[in-house]
């Protein structure tokens, strides 16, 4: 295989566009071939016939599901995500006006966790194996293991109600930022943390680590000059693999701090049974997190030299 | 072999929830059900007799909470075991054929990956009939992804070894080496994973119910109790910092198992 980085990108950015089609054929078969009548579960329970009718055409529900796929296809790649049964709006509209809060939250999230991640990775890999180092996981294990949707509710009562730091929700401000980016990037950095640890305590035991020492390097030049840059490497990988579930926290936590952006509007439109806006925020979700991907593909390419090479 | 702390700190913990989510309604001081306080209308915290206080139907917090953890132990254990089922499939399936077979198994996987579990969850659960039932097998079906691809690599490192090599020479068939050879090896990972995948099957089941598409009620749900404690978090905030503790220490329990089962299976 050539070496060259471009090439690189270009085989992942054909790997993102296979995955993003994937995605769309399993979106289509919980909208349209898992439900035993989808007219019935895009309208809801309550719709009568005439609206039955008029979207089992619009939606052409009695072609071979083939050529339904291939419509479903056609009319995505248009940016048509069909109309809301609940405002009649475009889907792909309503989702527009709420995509760049979510990314907003999504951004400042993965900056606090990243901050938190490095601070406690190398804090806990100094002194690896030793109590601290036991302390560090059981904690980040603790972390991870509350409720994100709880913790934001604790944080609403204490640091928004009781002490009254912050605002209670509702808008999108840098002060309403601070609950949800702290809890979502508190519990993903403390994650962060330990893969950082894990990957560190191995680089610190490498050959070249030592020649560093034996050159007369200090302890913290080797850390963050020598080790870091390798041990964070493993670290840029989790950050797409995990976007997925950094995006699962983002749904919960703007229903929580009644943040404006695609979880809050996904949660609405269950609420309402409202299944094109569902399943449009859904498409919308898993292009994002291949859109991750394609941006943490670009960083590897830049921060390590040996891409493309493999 | 010393077994790692954390793994008899879990154990105890997870055997705890168990006794609980056994004793169900016998051990609750209450009926979950019943208006059992004087107070319709007003949340009271918690006090002698309700000792974590009583919600706005004058219904015990304490003994609503017993009763939920069977629930929450049944919905997160059965999702787990689908979970591990179709993510030791696969990922026995893909490790051991290896090439088109491994390919398109993991081209799936990594396009199930893409899916924000909890949305793609939330979306099934929208389409099907609500339900125990759906609930456990959706989350069991969004959350298989990273089982099989922890199975997978332990396969691909045992495939090519001795003994499996020895079974192929002896004429033994691909699912006969699969079944006696290859996966009691992977057991004790699979083993660890399971631990760890009843904390992310239970900590969705509680995202679901919080987000009102969980188990349906009359069912006492621990995700839901904290959906309904929402309106009174300023007023009555005992309302869902118990049952948020209740879901935590589930979760925690099966974590720290798994982890410590892990660590131990390293060794």
């Amino acid at each position: 295989m050539s070496g060259s980085p471009l090439r690189y990108l270009l085989v992942r950015l054909a790997w993102a566009l296979v995955v993003t089609i994937g995605a769309t054929a399993v979106a289509f078969a919980v909208a349209f071939v898992v439900p035993a009548d989808p007219a019935r579960a895009l309208a809801g329970p309550k719709a009568d016939r005439e609206t039955l009718e008029s979207i089992r055409k619009e939606l052409g529900l009695d072609r071979p599901l083939a050529q339904q796929y291939w419509r479903f296809l056609g009319r995505l790649a248009r940016g048509d995500l069909g109309r809301s049964y609940v405002s009649r709006r475009p889907v792909a509209q309503a989702i527009g006006e709420r995509l760049p809060a979510t990314a907003l939250l999504a951004a400042a999230s993965l900056s606090v966790a990243l901050v938190i991640g490095l601070l406690g990775g190398v804090a806990t890999a100094a002194r690896a194996g030793g109590a601290f180092d036991r302390l560090g996981l059981v904690g980040a294990i603790t972390v991870l293991s509350a409720p994100t949707f709880w913790l934001g509710m604790l944080f609403l009562y204490y640091a928004g109600f009781k002490w009254r730091l912050v605002p209670l929700g509702g808008s999108v401000s840098l002060a309403g930022l601070i609950g949800p980016s702290l809890v979502l990037g508190g519990t993903t950095g403390a994650y962060y943390s330990r893969l950082l640890h894990v990957n560190l305590a191995e680089v610190l035991g490498a050959p070249y680590i030592r020649a560093a020492r034996a050159k007369g390097a200090g302890g913290w030049v080797v850390l963050w000059r020598h080790a870091l840059r390798n041990a964070a490497l493993p670290l840029v990988t989790v950050v797409g693999l995990d976007f997925a579930g950094l995006l699962n926290g983002v749904v919960l936590a703007e229903t929580v701090f009644h943040w404006p952006g695609l979880g809050r509007l996904a949660f609405e439109s269950v609420l309402a049974m409202d299944l094109p806006m569902i399943m449009g925020t859904v498409v919308v979700a898993a292009i994002m997190v291949v859109f991750a991907n394609i941006v943490i593909d670009l960083v590897y390419v830049l921060i390590d030299p040996r891409v493309g090479l493999q | 072999m010393r077994i790692s702390g954390l793994v008899w700190v879990g154990a105890s913990m997870v055997v705890v929830l168990g006794g609980v989510a056994l004793g169900g309604a016998h051990l609750a001081p209450f009926d979950p059900a019943l208006q059992v306080a004087d107070s319709l209308g007003t949340p009271l915290p918690p006090r002698a007799g309700f000792y974590l206080g009583t919600d706005d139907l004058g219904r015990d917090v304490l003994s609503r909470l017993v009763v939920g953890a069977r629930l929450s132990l049944l919905v997160g254990v059965a999702a787990m075991a689908i979970t591990i089922f179709i993510g030791s499939a696969v990922g026995l399936i893909a490790g051991y054929y290896g090439g088109l077979v491994d390919l398109l198994l993991m081209r799936a996987t990594d396009v199930m990956l893409a899916f924000p579990g909890l949305l793609l969850a939330v979306a099934l659960v929208a389409v099907l009939e609500p339900g125990v039932s759906t609930v456990l097998v959706v989350i069991g079906l969004v959350s298989w992804t990273g089982v099989a691809r922890v199975v997978r690599a332990e396969v691909l490192s045992l495939r090519t070894r001795d003994f499996v090599l020895a079974g192929h020479a002896m004429g033994g068939s691909g699912l006969r080496i699969m079944w006696r050879h290859i996966l009691p090896n992977v057991a004790p990972t699979v083993l660890a994973l399971a631990a760890l995948s009843t904390s992310t099957t239970i900590m969705l089941d509680a995202g679901l119910s919080f987000l009102g598409i969980g188990v349906p009620p009359p069912l006492p749900s621990w995700g839901r109790m904290i959906q309904e404690a929402s309106p009174y978090y300023r007023t009555a905030p005992w309302l869902m910092i118990f049952p948020g503790m209740a879901v935590f220490f589930s979760v925690l329990a099966f974590n720290l198992l798994g982890h410590g089962l892990i660590e131990r299976f390293r060794k």
